[in-house]
């Protein structure tokens, strides 16, 4: 077994797209950038490109870290870079933050070129399809004719889902972890609840909230502590947390006292910090949107019938938020149409949140596979 | 160098066939199978390690748990379904031989014979069968429904499934084809429902 070690220091870059981006909205993007970063060299025939699709929160910075920062690792570290399963020896790996978001692509708290000021409010709502066409774009820009494999977790699992049938040539494989081929009633009800907690704050001044020079904390805090307690299963807040106090004893009072509510106090301060609510909106209402059954009279067999990759689909055992079953709705679709996949259901403690998390079978499963497509792609 | 049990489902299968093979192990069945005849193969497994072991053999597996059933997977959806080696393993016994007909048009069933003279010469002397095709001690062995020729047939008739052909083997991969169930040591049944 090879040793696996970190990427080092990784710089994103910038790419800009004049021609207009048809939006599935209705409207047209005039012109964007969208902020990436790779890792790994793209070998002679091009053929080993992997895109990485990143989930609600993500950004293009995936593995590796930033010089002069070491505690800006990447979010998926654990998974790419020298020697990992996505290894970046052999692959030339992919990250870009999608239209509408706040790490340097284009989006709410960018400059509208026609009024100098932020978009705020008026950005387009943009779909899991717009991100696949303007990730499409990015792919011409870096000259990758076709990707070896398109993955991702969660909302990036919707996009490796998606590339399969907005680009059935252009990719190899797709990669689709802890994903859903549409959101259940429950998980857009959540996704109301947050986005709820961000458009009541007061500081929200109707998504213009740039112009005031606030931004609505409590909103993104409570929107992002509710996220938690459904990215995690009840038994591993269980496990993490229990019934754990800060003090010795209940003190009757309304501040901080169970293990559990310092965790999410915490975990919401660092997203009100970083994330802006604008793309929160957004990102959660692309999830909502999702749903490639619904252009085929709500046949998922029939939508899969145009994808040509091969598939390996994963789910986690605790995962209630993109639960087992809804992986496995993916694989009947897939195996209706007898295309190939492999489907691994991972033993984890960890909930939604899994598909973040080094675990033995998880990555023995990816490793194996992507093993696979290195051996046909030459790389 | 191929199981003699592999040829012979092998045989059974026609050419670019959709086949399932339920507890497909490593996947060697299934690599056979792409390999002689070109099938579009799936294979059912439940330890992560066979999982990984298929994937990295080149071989489409879902990790899934037979003895809850095939509930997943439409009537008639495969061409054929095979259970190599599994059956004797299994909790859900008739449940899973039903099923495998539902989804399948046909289906594949490979056991080790309980009834090989070998197995019943070791019970006369008082001990449970040791065999290469069943190398376990009594006490770890995850075979729990053993059966011979003349119990699975019964088994066959009970659930109204219809042999269509029957190849019986001895240890050395030789066809039986007198007294099977005494002289053979691997059964492999071509069933419909």
């Amino acid at each position: 077994m090879k040793s696996s070690r970190s990427l080092g220091h990784v710089t994103p870059q910038r790419a800009h797209f004049d021609a207009p981006l048809q939006l599935a909205s209705g409207t047209t993007l005039a012109s964007f950038d969208l902020i990436y970063e790779t890792y790994g060299k793209l070998n002679a025939a091009r053929s080993n490109a992997i895109l990485i699709c990143h989930a609600l929160s993500g950004t293009h910075h995936v593995a590796g870290t930033y010089e002069g920062n070491p505690h800006s690792t990447g979010w998926w570290d654990n998974m790419v870079g020298p020697g990992k399963p996505v290894d970046t020896e052999r692959f030339f790996v992919v990250g870009v933050n999608n239209l509408g978001g706040c790490h340097g692509s284009t989006g709410p708290s960018s400059l509208d070129p026609a009024t100098g000021r932020p978009f705020g409010a008026r950005f387009p709502f943009v779909t899991v399809a717009d991100w696949v066409n303007a990730q499409a774009r990015l792919a011409d820009y870096l000259n990758i004719p076709r990707f070896a494999a398109v993955m991702g977790g969660s909302l990036g699992a919707m996009q490796a889902l998606q590339w399969s049938l907005s680009y059935p040539e252009r990719l190899g494989h797709a990669i689709v972890i802890a994903g859903a081929p549409s959101l259940s009633a429950q998980n857009i009800g959540f996704n109301e609840v947050a986005r709820q907690a961000i458009t009541t704050d007061p500081d929200f001044h109707g998504g213009n909230y740039y112009a005031h020079g606030v931004i609505p904390e409590r909103g993104l805090r409570l929107a992002r502590m509710l996220g938690h307690i459904t990215y995690l299963s009840d038994d591993a807040m269980m496990e993490k947390f229990g019934r754990e106090l800060l003090g010795e004893r209940p003190r009757f009072s309304l501040d901080v006292e169970f293990e559990i509510e310092s965790y999410l106090r915490h975990q919401g301060d660092k997203f009100a910090e970083r994330f802006d609510a604008n793309t929160y909106l957004i990102m959660t209402k692309a999830l909502d949107y999702f749903d490639p059954a619904a252009q085929a009279q709500g046949s998922l067999s029939a939508a899969l019938a145009a994808a040509r990759a091969k598939f390996l689909v994963l789910s986690f055992t605790t995962d209630w938020r993109f639960s087992p079953g809804r992986s496995r709705e993916i694989v009947k679709a897939l195996l209706d149409n007898s295309i190939s996949v492999s489907y691994a259901e991972i033993e984890s403690t960890q909930g939604h949140d899994a598909f973040l998390m080094e675990n033995e079978d998880y990555f023995a499963v990816m490793n194996a596979y992507l093993q696979r497509v290195a051996r046909e792609v030459g790389a | 160098m191929i199981r003699a049990d592999l040829a012979a489902i092998a045989h059974w299968i026609s050419p670019g066939a959709k086949v399932l093979d339920l507890g497909c192990g490593d996947g060697q069945l299934l690599t056979y199978l792409q390999q002689a005849k070109q099938v579009s193969g799936y294979g059912i497994e439940i330890e992560p390690e066979r999982v990984v072991a298929s994937i990295r053999n080149g071989v489409n597996v879902l990790q899934m748990n037979l003895e809850t059933g095939l509930s997943g997977f439409d009537d008639h959806s495969f061409d054929t379904v095979i259970l190599s080696q599994t059956l004797q393993a299994m909790k859900q016994t008739e449940a899973i031989l039903r099923d495998m007909l539902r989804v399948g048009r046909e289906g594949i069933v490979t056991f080790p014979n309980f009834g090989y003279w070998k197995n019943r010469v070791q019970v006369l002397r008082g001990t449970m069968p040791k065999s290469e095709a069943m190398p376990y001690e009594w006490y770890d062995t995850p075979n729990i429904h053993l059966c011979t020729l003349a119990d699975f047939e019964g088994l066959c008739r009970t659930i109204g499934a219809r042999v269509i052909e029957r190849i019986v083997i001895s240890p050395e991969g030789r066809r039986v084809n007198a007294f099977p169930n005494l002289l053979g040591s691997l059964a492999i049944y071509r069933i419909r429902a």
